[in-house]
């Protein structure tokens, strides 16, 4: 096993596999009556956030503590003129309180890398700018090989701003290891320059792009994208970009539709289609990211003897 | 060994660089008392050591004008931390670089005319490579209002520029160029359109990989075209920096092809690096311009190969561990260059780009003569400014052995060839490479 889970590129198909496989194992800890494991009892788990995140600091600390570790929570507010300046300040304090891992979250995009670079422990990136976040691109794996039996194969469609996302970079890599077929679904504006070159078709209208789709994942598009010089307007983007039951006739029937949170209902997704238990499983990607959470955590940090064992057979693994 | 007491030396036994001529020969050359070139070529001594001078036996390796390096952030006044005319003086002097221009992006920028007077008196304290200093072509560098062109020119300044800021507005511009016009004075811009230059390194598969904010490579093509353009208008000298770019190399061979007056210069990364040198995040390779392509990279070597890049600068600027070990988006750009330039320009020469007379007219004499300074060139009293060095000695690129005081150098680690053995200002021995000269 890696020593940090910096970001998807990179990893193995065996990787990615093991830690679905374990992240399963999780899922029934998580639905059990008395949810607590004892596997990283004793260990101090820091979540470090350099950007204000609720969903995912909840998640990794609601992973952590059910696996038993001592979780603290540290949000570090940057002024925007010397952000950056504390990061390897910041890192070497808690490096010296020896922690058993750091969880991530930076506005930068490298900087988890970076402050790995200096840290003794293990380092999970929570999100780190417009690079990675390869827990949601896990979670988000988990979600779908429960729901549809595997990934290889599989068209996935994600639309939206994936310029500015990390979550649809991690998800490329992620989806393009293991197999399936992916498209990116943007109006050029917000189409990243090159992307063709990871390996994804590039579609500019939702109806080639989410023609006979497995999957449709949709990304939230930042405010301050809203208006001005990527899109016009949000009635504009929501007419052409946003997801609807009519935009979504063109997937194959049991198609899903997934959204990495929050999000913003009538701007990149209809409340017909989000709330569509049949077709939406937004509430299971929540469901599944503390299990992937509690299998990274498990993999770095506490379980390794298990982790290798189980996958040392399917090698990749260093 | 010469050593300024004001006699005459002979330098014998050289191969003697001659970038004007186009010579590379063995050869000597004397020089005067007064600090000149006497005499020189390959039939001087040919009948052996001159008796009664000094002499030294350069055991065959390259005598070559000192390098005149165009483009030189140093953070004196201001961020004295970073770099002193001092220390640039010592790492130009490593380096082999006997004349140097002095950006004007300093706190306070060079804007006034008693900081070019502060810079060259500097310069005769340091008493090492030569200084000079370009005036600001804006007032503190901000685009919009011209600086004293004419009094600082007066005072000394040797060329405009507002050093890595681009000037977007083409009006003022306009009136920049004109204006420099009635003095005579060179504009130097850095041709990068800035709305399309706000990213942090090349646009393009690594940057959206990265997830980094990319600039567009033809933000410099878009800018070139534009200040041809006026330069067309109104006749005035014209100077692009940093060409990085294969369509702005094209763009400098067109506009030469049809007989416009500009020249351009481009920097060591550029030729030798390509964006893959970022990758990882690495901080010390972030750079304005960004680096580009591998296309971009080769059309550059091209460029400086067919002419078509007039000049090789080595963009040294300094920062400290501070500036660099940030967030890649946070980090400050630059790298220093001076003690590398000579030998990552002698890549071309050992990849069989160029000879060694056509890379000297790019590091010393073309430079020298587009900014009207003494050095650069073999000619009878001319200042002797002169680099000795050996092509062919191999060594990594270390930065901990930097005279410069930060070693935020892109080609660390790297292996090369090639390094000063000695220079040589106005016949004063500024420098000995006190591990491979004198031999034995």
């Amino acid at each position: 096993m890696p020593r940090h889970l910096l970001g998807i590129e990179g990893l193995s198909v065996a990787t990615i596999a093991a830690l679905l496989d374990l992240s399963e194992s999780y899922i029934d800890t998580s639905r059990s009556v008395v949810k607590k494991r004892d596997v990283l009892a004793g260990r101090t788990i820091i979540n470090l956030f350099f950007e204000a995140s609720t969903r995912t600091r909840t998640s990794f600390e609601v992973a952590a503590k059910r696996l038993g570790a001592d979780v603290v929570n540290m949000e570090v507010q940057t002024s925007s003129t010397r952000k950056g300046e504390t990061l390897l300040d910041t890192a070497m304090t808690l490096n010296a309180m020896l922690p058993d891992a750091l969880v991530v979250r930076h506005q930068d995009s490298g900087a988890v890398n970076l402050l790995s670079q200096k840290v003794n422990c293990a380092v999970i990136n929570g999100g780190d700018g417009q690079h990675e976040h390869p827990t949601q691109a896990l979670l988000d794996a988990l979600t779908i090989r429960r729901r549809k039996g595997r990934l290889q194969g599989l068209t996935v469609a994600i639309c939206g701003d994936v310029l500015h996302s990390r979550v649809a970079r991690s998800n490329i890599h992620l989806l393009n290891i293991m197999g399936a077929r992916v498209r990116v679904v943007a109006p050029a504006t917000l189409m990243p320059t090159e992307v063709e070159r990871l390996g994804v078709e590039p579609h500019f209208s939702m109806k080639s792009g989410l023609k006979d789709a497995d999957i449709v994942m949709m990304l939230r598009l930042q405010t301050e994208r809203m208006s001005g010089s990527f899109v016009p307007t949000v009635s504009e983007y929501f007419r052409f970009f946003g997801l609807d039951a009519e935009k979504l006739r063109v997937a194959k029937p049991d198609v899903l539709v997934m959204h990495p949170g929050p999000m913003n209902r009538g701007v990149e997704i209809d409340s017909a289609v989000a709330d569509d238990l049949q077709r939406s499983v937004i509430h299971e990607q929540v469901e599944m990211g503390v299990a992937v959470r509690m299998a990274c955590l498990d993999a770095l940090v506490g379980g390794l003897r298990n982790f290798d064992e189980r996958t040392a057979d399917a090698g990749g693994m260093h | 060994m010469a050593n300024g007491t004001g006699a005459p030396v002979a330098y014998i036994n050289a191969r003697l660089i001659d970038p004007v001529a186009g010579t590379d020969q063995p050869g000597s050359l004397l020089v005067g008392a007064d600090g000149k070139i006497a005499d020189f070529g390959s039939s001087l001594f040919a009948s052996g050591a001159p008796w009664g001078i000094e002499t030294v036996d350069c055991q065959r390796h390259c005598l070559a004008p000192g390098i005149v390096d165009l483009r030189v952030h140093t953070g004196e006044p201001g961020e004295e931390h970073k770099e002193t005319l001092d220390t640039a003086g010592q790492a130009a002097a490593a380096g082999g670089v006997t004349s140097m221009c002095v950006l004007p992006d300093t706190d306070p920028p060079f804007d006034d005319a008693s900081l070019i007077e502060f810079v060259h008196r500097r310069s005769r304290q340091v008493r090492l490579s030569k200084m000079y200093a370009y005036g600001a072509l804006t007032m503190d560098l901000q685009g919009e209002q011209l600086a004293e062109l004419g009094l600082l020119q007066e005072a000394g300044a040797v060329a405009f520029t507002d050093a890595d800021r681009p000037l977007g507005n083409a009006q003022i511009m306009r009136r920049a160029l004109y204006y420099a016009k009635s003095f005579g004075a060179l504009i130097v811009h850095l041709p990068q359109e800035p709305t399309l230059s706000t990213g942090h390194m090349n646009s393009g598969e690594l940057a959206t990989r990265l997830g980094l904010a990319g600039n567009h490579r033809l933000a410099e093509a878009i800018m070139l075209e534009r200040d041809l353009r006026l330069v067309e208008m109104t006749g005035a000298r014209y100077h692009a920096s940093k060409i990085s770019t294969e369509e702005g190399v094209e763009v400098m061979r067109r506009a030469k092809a049809r007989g416009l007056n500009v020249t351009c210069d481009t920097a060591p990364h550029y030729f030798a690096l390509n964006e893959i040198a970022v990758g990882d995040y690495r901080t010390f390779a972030k750079v304005v311009p960004p680096l580009r392509g591998e296309n971009d990279r080769r059309a550059i070597v091209e460029g400086l190969r067919d002419g078509t890049i007039d000049c090789i600068v080595s963009d040294h600027r300094p920062q400290d561990v501070e500036s660099k070990r940030l967030p890649f988006a946070m980090a400050q750009p630059g790298v220093v260059g001076l003690e590398t330039l000579l030998p990552v320009s002698l890549e071309l020469y050992h990849n069989q780009h160029m000879t060694l007379p056509a890379i000297w007219q790019r590091l010393a004499s073309t430079p020298a003569k587009l900014f009207g300074l003494p050095g650069g060139r073999f000619e009878k009293g001319a200042p002797a400014d002169l680099v000795l060095f050996d092509p062919d000695v191999a060594w990594v690129v270390d930065p901990e052995q930097f005279s410069s005081k930060t070693g935020n150098t892109a080609f660390d680690e790297r292996p090369t060839q090639g390094r000063a053995l000695m220079t040589v200002v106005d016949g004063r021995v500024i420098f000995r490479d006190a591990r491979l000269w004198p031999p034995g």
